[in-house]
């Protein structure tokens, strides 16, 4: 579905990432597992279209779209949500800029206040509302722009502990109910291996993919995973690939 | 309970003050260390207020009338000059180092020149307002503009936005704190500019109405006209602060 070949981006000539490639097929959840500072941000700016690859090129069903944003949900570490509008308009944000007339947009979008746990929240503000609420909030706007393909720049990290667990628990439960596609950004070798079907491991300076790790989506479903031999067995070797490089 | 106590004390720091020295002023009056004509007592200042306040309410709303003019033109070309030079940045670079500039040149040094073009009408007052009051609101609100998180422009833009769909939705908005600042110091501008170009000559206004009283000496009168002046002033701040509170509800 989405594809990026041979990508490399200088910053004030400096190489920051470096002939990556990475592809996610439709239906999939694929993680990019690094360090920070290692150029997964850079990574997604160029997937969105937001940044153009020094080399390189990125391509949706196909097509060529390197430098075109506006063809996928990117959302950002931050919730972003604009503090002077209510959380209804906030996520019916993509719908009016599509030119949806704005009873038809907050319609739609009201339909998943309750999956997205954002129900008598529609007239609040968002510093009203918890950390978890907003970022649910924040990724109810990227699904309404983009459902099929959304690119997530840890979208957890900012949550304490409990919440982020809680979070993870129910965006598995959303993901596969509406057979969505993604690609998202991790730090933290847990969040990896609980979500995904696939592991991009990206290292190095430059940054570059270094490995790639296929894990079975059976682990999701069960509840007991995270304390299971085999996840063990997989962070041993996620941490083995990632320290050893 | 404590915080409302609290602000109604701070209240009266700066009320005591003024009384204190509204209380020296009387004192040097009434000890006649300074002749009565020269400076006459608060007393007969406020006695000169409520004695000619009908004339001095029309001359007042001349004066505000005109200060409104002006700022309305300033808030109009202001904000839309700050939006085009946002969103052209070689047009900023090349026009904000001259509007700067401008600001070296004193009001009070081209209000005859105007009024040598333009007569003694509305227009020439109305432009010099306009000229002092167009650079506070314009940098202001560019100020404003340009602030705005890069990365909020940069998620309306992978939403497909244009760069006018995100100076609607975001960008004003997000200005506004920064406009308003801009304004309330503009609007106490314009009622400085209305009543210095008013000085110059016309049928009108509280600036009129000074030189009349002071080519007649009465001092009380040129008093009376300056504590309206201020309270014209404060009044208009006050009104554009209460319009700030109002165009943000999210607060």
């Amino acid at each position: 579905m989405l594809k990026a070949e041979h990508v490399t981006k200088y910053y004030q000539n400096s190489k920051v990432i470096e002939d990556v490639s990475v592809e996610v097929k439709s239906g999939e959840l694929v993680c990019l597992l690094g360090a920070s500072g290692i150029g997964k941000t850079t990574l997604f700016q160029i997937l969105s279209g937001l940044v153009r690859p020094d080399e390189g090129a990125v391509y949706l069903a196909g097509e060529d779209i390197t430098g075109q944003p506006g063809k996928m949900s990117y959302m950002q570490q931050k919730d972003l949500l604009l503090p002077f509008e209510t959380v209804i308009n906030n996520v019916s944000i993509p719908l009016v800029l599509a030119g949806t007339p704005k009873k038809e947009a907050h319609a739609k979008a009201f339909s998943y206040f309750s999956e997205f746990r954002l129900e008598g929240c529609e007239r609040k503000y968002p510093h009203q509302l918890s950390g978890g609420m907003r970022q649910r909030a924040a990724l109810l706007r990227a699904y309404l722009f983009s459902g099929e393909l959304m690119l997530l720049d840890e979208p957890f990290s900012a949550l304490d502990v409990m919440t982020k667990a809680a979070m993870q628990k129910w965006f598995v439960k959303i993901f596969s109910t509406h057979r969505s596609t993604a690609l998202f950004i991790t730090h933290d070798v847990d969040e990896a291996i609980l979500l995904s079907d696939r592991i991009y491991i990206m290292a190095g300076v430059p940054g570059k993919i270094c490995h790639e790790i296929k894990l079975d989506s059976e682990n999701r479903s069960d509840p007991d995973f995270l304390v299971s031999q085999r996840f063990l067995e997989c962070k041993r070797l996620v941490l083995g690939l990632h320290l050893n490089g | 309970m404590t915080k409302k106590y609290q602000s109604i004390t701070n209240k009266m720091y700066p009320a005591a003050f003024i009384l204190l020295l509204l209380l020296a002023w009387s004192l040097v009056c009434v000890s006649k260390i300074v002749p009565p004509y020269l400076l006459p007592s608060p007393y007969a200042v406020i006695e000169a207020l409520a004695g000619d306040f009908p004339l001095l309410a029309a001359h007042a709303g001349t004066t505000l009338t005109e200060a409104l003019f002006g700022l309305f033109l300033s808030v109009v070309f202001g904000v839309l000059t700050a939006c085009v030079m946002d969103r052209f940045e070689p047009l900023y670079l090349a026009v904000y180092p001259v509007l700067v500039l401008t600001q070296t040149i004193p009001a009070i040094a081209i209000a005859p020149l105007l009024v040598l073009w333009m007569g003694f009408g509305m227009a020439p007052k109305v432009l010099l307002i306009f000229i002092t009051c167009f650079f506070p609101i314009a940098v202001s609100t560019l100020s404003g503009l340009r602030s705005v998180d890069q990365d909020v422009v940069d998620l309306f833009r992978s939403m497909g936005a244009s760069p006018l769909q995100i100076l609607a939705r975001v960008k004003l908005k997000a200005s506004l704190d920064s406009f308003f600042a801009g304004l309330k110091l503009a609007a106490a501008y314009s009622i400085i500019g209305a009543v210095i170009s008013e000085w110059l000559g016309g049928a009108g206004g509280l600036g009129v109405y000074m030189t009349r009283v002071r080519k007649a000496y009465a001092f009380d009168k040129m008093f009376a006209a300056i504590i309206l002046i201020s309270l014209v002033s404060l009044l208009l701040m006050k009104f554009i602060e209460i319009i700030h509170k109002k165009s943000m509800p999210w607060r």
